[in-house]
């Protein structure tokens, strides 16, 4: 984590726009910096909306749209805000674009809004916006921010649809609704594992998942 | 002008307030036409199939249109209200029961003595469904809804033209535990209504969930349901609100009106 931020203070110190690194921008956050493994931000969301595939992909592009367009609006006016009220703009800002994603969600997939209700919502408290506003819009230029804030997304929803496929899966024996395994109460042979299907399986599973990413990449072990 | 003197502050924080209230505002009215329209397509696709004339393929408007004819209730009496007579603020396409059971005019309190579906308030008025085909009454669509384990359960439960017979039971919305109460949800468990007697002999209301498998043998098997393993209290909700809406404080006086051949209102 140092490394990082004394990566990102180096940067902001340059008056220049540091060069464009379309690739790392957007791939580091999905492995190497990933906001819910390796930095341990937005797990509320995480547990709530996996217990199936779509509903997990739903939320995943509008955290997508909402983290990139923050982003890049804060960074847009990162010059202008005064410092003092710099948090309530990052959320006035956050807040809209959520609003707009739940606006379009409903009209247009209604059916998954129900099951999403309130956490669409809830993307405003997801820490990992605040969290990429605070620590690299306010510092970058705009295009910087806008592909950063999809990387973050994408790592986000890496994380998101790993688990929803595992919850999914055993849970309900389908994947994006479709019937993978026959289960018992249907006359199958599959018996679900109703565990997956509520809050603390995500939390193994995350658990599980950051596990192997640290096990992949040790440079990622904090030391205790 | 200084970054973080006064004057800027309030022009940073006016600006923005602004620009987002404008793009908010924005997106809420341009989609709100779209918002309505799904929010009563999903109504009438519950209704089509509490009544089992369900299609994905099918239109569902065209369907509605033809065969399904809302008829408003007033429940206490079990009088139908002509449709020159609905009170103000109620409408076929925008009645939603939530709003309207706590709605100050037009919704009451449920007496706690009553209140067996724990439900605190019910609508004045409140919409039932007959499925007409060949203008034949087939079917009575009656929403019902009532306390489960976690959340209040929405549903429908519809009667074939005797009044008696169940022809199917349907939750469109509930927050009951995935795979334990949620199985309410479950196909072959709605499957196992059809065909069962809400009523005895006498016209009390008979059907009941038990706890366990029905055994096909017993005289009462008739009246009985199995009930959801694991889901002892979501299950006694579905027989608590079955009672209370089946009942005489629920829908028991319109079934009377019905019987005396109120039927096309």
């Amino acid at each position: 984590m140092a490394e990082v931020i004394e990566k990102e203070e180096k940067e902001a110190e340059t008056p220049l726009a540091p060069p464009l690194n379309v690739r790392e921008l957007l791939l580091t956050p999905i492995f190497d910096n990933n906001p819910i493994g390796r930095q341990v931000l937005g797990i509320c969301s995480a547990l709530a909306v996996t217990t199936g595939m779509k509903t997990a992909i739903v939320m995943s592009l509008a955290v997508i749209f909402v983290t990139a367009f923050s982003n890049a609006s804060v960074s847009v006016i990162r010059n202008l805000i005064p410092s003092s009220i710099r948090i309530i703009v990052e959320m006035t800002i956050i807040a809209s674009l959520v609003i707009i994603a739940d606006q379009f969600i409903r009209a247009y997939a209604y059916d998954i809004s129900k099951q999403l209700s309130i956490f669409v919502g809830l993307i405003i408290t997801n820490c990992i916006l605040m969290g990429r506003a605070e620590a690299f819009a306010l510092k970058n230029p705009p295009i910087h921010s806008f592909l950063d804030g999809i990387g973050n997304g994408l790592g986000y929803s890496t994380v998101l649809i790993a688990v929803g496929f595992f919850r999914e899966l055993l849970g309900s024996g389908k994947l994006l609704g479709y019937e993978v395994f026959s289960l018992i109460t249907e006359g199958g042979w599959y018996v679900p594992n109703g565990l997956m299907l509520l809050s603390p399986s995500a939390f193994f599973l995350i658990g599980f998942f950051i596990w192997i990413i640290r096990t992949w990449k040790p440079e990622q072990v904090e030391e205790g | 002008m200084q970054r973080d003197s006064i004057q800027r502050t309030v022009i940073v924080a006016l600006g923005v307030c602004l620009v987002c209230s404008v793009l908010v505002s924005g997106a809420a009215v341009a989609l709100s036409s779209i918002q309505k329209e799904n929010k009563r397509l999903d109504k009438v696709k519950n209704i089509l199939i509490a009544g089992g004339l369900y299609d994905p393929d099918g239109d569902i408007q065209k369907t509605y249109k033809n065969k399904v004819v809302p008829l408003l209730v007033e429940l206490d009496s079990g009088r139908i209200v002509g449709e020159d007579a609905y009170p103000e603020g109620i409408d076929a396409d925008t009645y939603d029961i939530k709003k309207v059971a706590k709605d100050p005019i037009l919704g009451q309190a449920v007496e706690s003595g009553e209140d067996i579906a724990k439900i605190r308030n019910r609508p004045k008025y409140i919409f039932v469904y007959q499925v007409i085909e060949n203008d034949n009454l087939q079917k009575v669509i009656l929403p019902i809804y009532g306390y489960g384990l976690w959340s209040t359960l929405y549903g429908f439960i519809s009667l074939g033209s005797d009044l008696k017979t169940i022809q199917g039971l349907t939750y469109y919305e509930h927050g009951e535990t995935p795979g334990l109460g949620g199985e309410v949800d479950n196909a072959r468990w709605k499957g196992l209504w059809k065909g069962k007697q809400a009523y005895d002999v006498s016209g009390n209301v008979a059907i009941s969930v038990i706890k366990g498998t029905v055994d096909p043998s017993n005289p009462q098997a008739q009246f009985q349901v199995d009930g959801l393993s694991g889901a002892t209290i979501t299950t006694r909700g579905v027989d608590d609100m079955l009672h209370y809406w089946l009942g005489d404080n629920g829908y028991g006086r319109l079934i009377e009106t019905l019987k005396q051949g109120g039927t096309r209102g």
